[in-house]
């Protein structure tokens, strides 16, 4: 897909004027989300307003230059924030929960996710496209495994900060990761986040048994 | 329509539609070996359904869709989805199968847009059989099997859905910051075990495009691109995305012409 998307862009820039064609061809987009969709009951329109970093991310294919890509991650850094006391590693048990999890926030008049079935918050949908623990075999591979985790990098600060920062907010260090900004995007709470940076990085987690 | 389901079909039948609670995550290649028999489809089921309701006269204004033009001319049916989508000059704007469909019951037949639009998808949840609409896709989609995918590309609202759909396939909206890009952009990326087609893969697109109308196994019903485009959004936290909207067209333009060159092997059948 990088390749792909870097012969495009050297295509486009080629050509005359790359950056007027991506912003004509966005707000051609915009127009089209705009006849797309209909206010009504169970829908909720904000969520199709982008902020700015899908704004860029979809103008470049998730490859923007690096001078935008710092600024991005600079942006998406500074909305990181940090349970109550600071204690990043919380209760592995409810991290695994929330990580097998994949139900939440889906809306609609059709089929929107029953609210009053959904105690203990989002799923935080890891193994969609994670391996996590070893004996769970439906694993999706958008992202790296993730087995043995805390085994092969161990629980340092310096490890725990990353991985709970890395939850909270993917693009934080990677310009339009496919990965959600789970905490940034309200989908898990600060507390949730630490819950499973618990169940990567600790070592009593299945995830880091053999 | 004249297959007939087999008596061994049948009983594999039986089985596949026992199954799909309990198997949870079964493979598409395992309910085909089950359904060996291509006859065995329940898609040609609700082909013969569409069929009879397609030449039925019906709604306010009495009338069958057997007038109903889908590109080629008033009743020409064979090769028409084959040409879809398309630019209609009565409409002035790109149509794919089914927003065709929708134009043709409200001219033809009279019926309220608004009033269909309302319960365009059978629902799984409740064991519905599918809509109305469902069914004529099937059938009208079926009189193009075994032939190419070839939509044209003549019409410049037709090179515009194409161009636009691909740029609003990049384009990433929602909590969980998808676009269809994050999911069907790379060989061979699943979705827990659910492998994705990537869209930029000719032999991949191909096999996807070809096999819509498809009967979908884990839902119990047949179902249409627009439900696939609707579903994704649904997965992606979006709002419900408009049956036969502009946006849903264009997807289902960009998606077509990338499938280019495959041959229609319908009704398709899947998870
Ligand atoms: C839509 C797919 C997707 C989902 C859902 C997802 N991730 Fe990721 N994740 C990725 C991708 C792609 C990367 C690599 C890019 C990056 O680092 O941002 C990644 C990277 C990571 C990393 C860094 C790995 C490393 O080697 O440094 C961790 C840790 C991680 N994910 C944990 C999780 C957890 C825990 C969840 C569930 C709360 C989750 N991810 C949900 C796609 C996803
Ligand atoms: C989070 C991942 C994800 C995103 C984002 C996503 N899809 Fe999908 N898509 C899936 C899954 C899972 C399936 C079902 C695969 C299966 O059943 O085996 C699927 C199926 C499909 C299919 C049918 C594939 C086939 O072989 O029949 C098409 C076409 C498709 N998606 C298009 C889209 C479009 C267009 C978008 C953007 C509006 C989109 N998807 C967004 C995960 C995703």
């Amino acid at each position: 897909m990088k390749n792909r998307t870097l012969i495009l862009s050297a295509l486009l820039a080629g050509a005359f004027g790359t950056v007027h064609a991506a912003e004509d061809l966005s707000a051609k987009v915009e127009k089209l989300v705009a006849s797309s969709f209909k206010p009504g009951e169970g829908q909720d329109m904000s969520r199709l307003v982008q902020d700015e970093t899908q704004k860029l991310c979809s103008k470049y294919r998730n490859n923007p230059p690096a001078k935008d890509a710092d600024a991005l991650n600079k942006r998406e850094r500074a909305t990181i924030k940090y349970p109550d006391g600071n204690k990043l590693m919380g209760d592995w048990k409810n991290g695994e929960k929330l990580a097998k999890g994949g139900f939440g926030m889906r809306i609609g008049a059709i089929e929107p996710d029953p609210t009053a079935k959904q105690k203990g918050g989002n799923g935080g949908n890891c193994y969609a496209c994670h391996a996590l623990d070893p004996k769970e075999v439906a694993a999706g591979n958008i992202g790296p495994s993730l087995t043995g985790y805390g085994a092969l990098r161990g629980a340092s600060d310096d490890i725990v900060t990353y991985t709970y920062d890395k939850l909270y907010n993917a693009q934080a260090t990677v310009a339009c990761s496919s990965m959600p900004r789970m905490g940034h995007n309200g989908i898990l709470t600060p507390q949730q986040v630490a819950d499973i940076t618990a169940y990567l990085v600790s070592p009593e987690s299945p995830l880091n048994q053999k | 329509m004249k297959r007939n389901l087999t008596v061994k079909g049948m009983a594999a039948l039986a089985l596949a539609l026992a199954a799909p609670v309990a198997m949870g995550e079964v493979s598409v290649e395992e309910y085909r070996a089950m359904l060996a028999d291509k006859d065995a489809n329940p898609g040609f089921l609700v082909i013969d359904q569409g069929e009879v309701l397609y030449k039925t006269k019906r709604g306010p204004k009495n009338a069958s869709l057997e007038k109903c033009d889908f590109g080629l001319g008033p009743g020409k049916l064979k090769g028409a989805y084959a040409q879809l989508p398309r630019y209609f000059k009565d409409t002035k704007r790109v149509q794919d199968i089914e927003s065709r469909l929708l134009t043709c019951t409200v001219t033809l037949q009279g019926f309220d847009e608004a009033e269909i639009k309302k319960k365009t998808f059978a629902d799984q949840r409740y064991n519905e059989t599918n809509t109305d609409i469902e069914m004529l896709a099937a059938y009208v989609a079926y009189q193009s099997n075994g032939m190419r995918i070839n939509p044209p590309l003549k019409h410049p609202a037709e090179k515009e859905a194409r161009k636009v759909g691909e740029a609003y396939f990049w384009n990433r909206h929602g909590p969980m910051d998808f676009s269809c890009a994050t999911c069907h952009a790379e060989d061979g990326k699943r979705v827990r075990l659910q492998n994705l087609v990537n869209v930029y893969n000719k032999k991949d697109i191909q096999a996807t495009m070809s096999t819509w109308p498809t009967y979908r196994v884990s839902h119990g019903v047949a179902r249409n691109m627009q439900h696939r485009m609707w579903d994704c959004h649904w997965q992606m936290r979006t709002p419900d995305i408009e049956f036969g909207s502009p946006a849903t067209t264009a997807l289902i333009s960009f998606l077509t012409h990338q499938a280019k060159g495959g041959t229609y092997d319908l009704p398709g059948m899947k998870r």
